[in-house]
């Protein structure tokens, strides 16, 4: 079990990149990434938030729309809506927690949490885990994974783009297209886990 | 684009403001999680712009109609609910009609709920103007985002595939492998936005930060929105 789960957070880290193979959540990829500090910020508020959305969706998922759930119908096809007016939800709800209970943590990341709500990584982990996983354990296995993948390049990113600041880029490639070079200089070595031979 | 905005619109102006003017893909660059992931064959490309168009027409043209009688306060779950049907429904009809297509497509079927452009056109045009020009504003942004991405796959596919449209005409030892891949998407739209900066043509990389990622409360035909990030 516990190299299964290993396994399972490791492939959806690394070798299928939430980002860079994936092209989820490039919005904020490409525009929260000015900074190491910033990158870091967004890149644990996404994790925290796709771990509770997943846990929450994939709870409403077997009570509710699964044919052996409450209803007794097959209610999948309702997943798209439910699951992102619950992720909506949640994200007002944790921000107006997080202000009340935890300022510090609000402070760290508060900012950043309106801009998860649209951060299509979050809808797509919950629809992956839905389909996918049947197994609560490692249905949180692959969130942790892949959230955990968006940090690490978010972070590398970042880490990137305030080297380039001193560097001298020609004129035309100023701004977002350096940056999406750099992406996929990082896409290509990302492509190199593919050939990692696990499980 | 001040002044374009003085100007009473009208139903075509608003489809070639959409098309031209205020290209998602090439001017805008919002929605670009689905730019790159299904551009990897014209095919996939039309498919998806064909079917974000639909969606965004059907959920222009209602929350245009009921932006009188929506409160303020809770419009965004109101559009959300819209916005995610239309999505369930255009899901439906893909995996009858084109089972193939749905495949290839997969999660980014009903990831169009999270596109920007459809939340953004909701929050700047849907919900202030009328139902004749919203749909005007749909077909014309949805063509454009369509136009936008189709022109991105024909690159990919020609270099990495060596075909258009599945019709291949290059022999397999003169093709780029890598731009079928996922970075090749990262390198096209990395040089024909640099293209764009080389020619000053009009896009959000020239102007200050125009997108500042909250697709929800999106401002970019409001005010450009210069994000603070700890500055």
């Amino acid at each position: 079990m516990g190299v299964e789960l290993l396994v399972i957070i490791i492939s959806a880290a690394l070798i299928s990149n939430v980002v860079l193979s994936r092209f989820l959540g490039i919005c904020a990829f490409l525009g929260v990434s000015n900074k190491v500090d910033t990158a870091k910020g967004m890149g644990i508020a996404v994790i925290f938030v796709i771990l509770m959305a997943t846990a929450v969706t994939y709870a409403i998922n077997m009570a509710f729309l699964e044919p052996t759930g409450l209803f007794k119908r097959d209610l999948t096809y309702l997943q798209t809506i439910a699951f992102i007016l619950v992720i909506a939800a949640l994200v007002q709800f944790l921000e107006m927690f997080l202000k009340k209970y935890i300022p510090s943590l609000y402070k760290a990341l508060g900012i950043y949490l309106p801009l998860i709500t649209t951060n299509c990584a979050v809808l797509g982990v919950a629809l992956t885990v839905a389909q996918d996983y049947t197994d609560f354990v490692k249905g949180m296995a692959y969130a942790l994974g892949t959230s955990g993948g968006f940090c690490i390049s978010i972070i590398l990113l970042a880490s990137i783009r305030e080297k380039l600041e001193s560097n001298d880029i020609p004129d035309s490639f100023k701004g977002k297209p350096i940056v999406l070079v750099m992406a996929c200089l990082m896409a290509i070595a990302f492509t190199g886990f593919s050939n990692l031979n696990i499980g | 684009m001040a002044e374009a905005k003085e100007k009473k619109l009208t139903f075509f102006g608003c489809i070639f403001n959409g098309i031209i003017t205020e290209n998602p893909i090439l001017i805008l660059m919002i929605g670009m999680c689905p730019t790159l992931a299904v551009t990897t064959s014209v095919s996939n490309a039309i498919g998806m712009g064909l079917s974000t168009t639909a969606v965004l027409v059907a959920s222009n043209a209602l929350i245009s109609l009921v932006r009188k009688i929506t409160p303020d306060r809770v419009r965004i779950p109101i559009y959300i609910v819209i916005v995610a049907s239309f999505v369930t429904l255009i899901e439906f009809l893909i995996k009858a009609y084109f089972p193939s297509l749905y495949e290839s497509l997969g999660i980014y079927i009903p990831l169009i709920v999270v596109n920007c452009i459809i939340f953004g056109r909701a929050e700047a045009f849907a919900g202030k103007n009328g139902v004749i020009n919203s749909i005007g504003d749909g077909i014309g942004m949805g063509l454009g985002f369509t136009l936008g991405i189709i022109v991105i796959s024909a690159i990919r596919e020609v270099i990495g595939a060596g075909s258009i449209y599945g019709f291949s005409f290059v022999p397999e030892s003169y093709r780029a492998a890598l731009f079928v891949l996922p970075p090749g998407a990262f390198l096209v739209l990395a040089f024909l936005t640099a293209i764009q900066n080389k020619l000053k043509l009009p896009s959000a990389t020239n102007k200050k930060n125009a997108c500042n990622n909250d697709c929800l409360h999106c401002t970019i035909h409001k005010k450009p929105v210069v994000v603070e990030e700890g500055k």
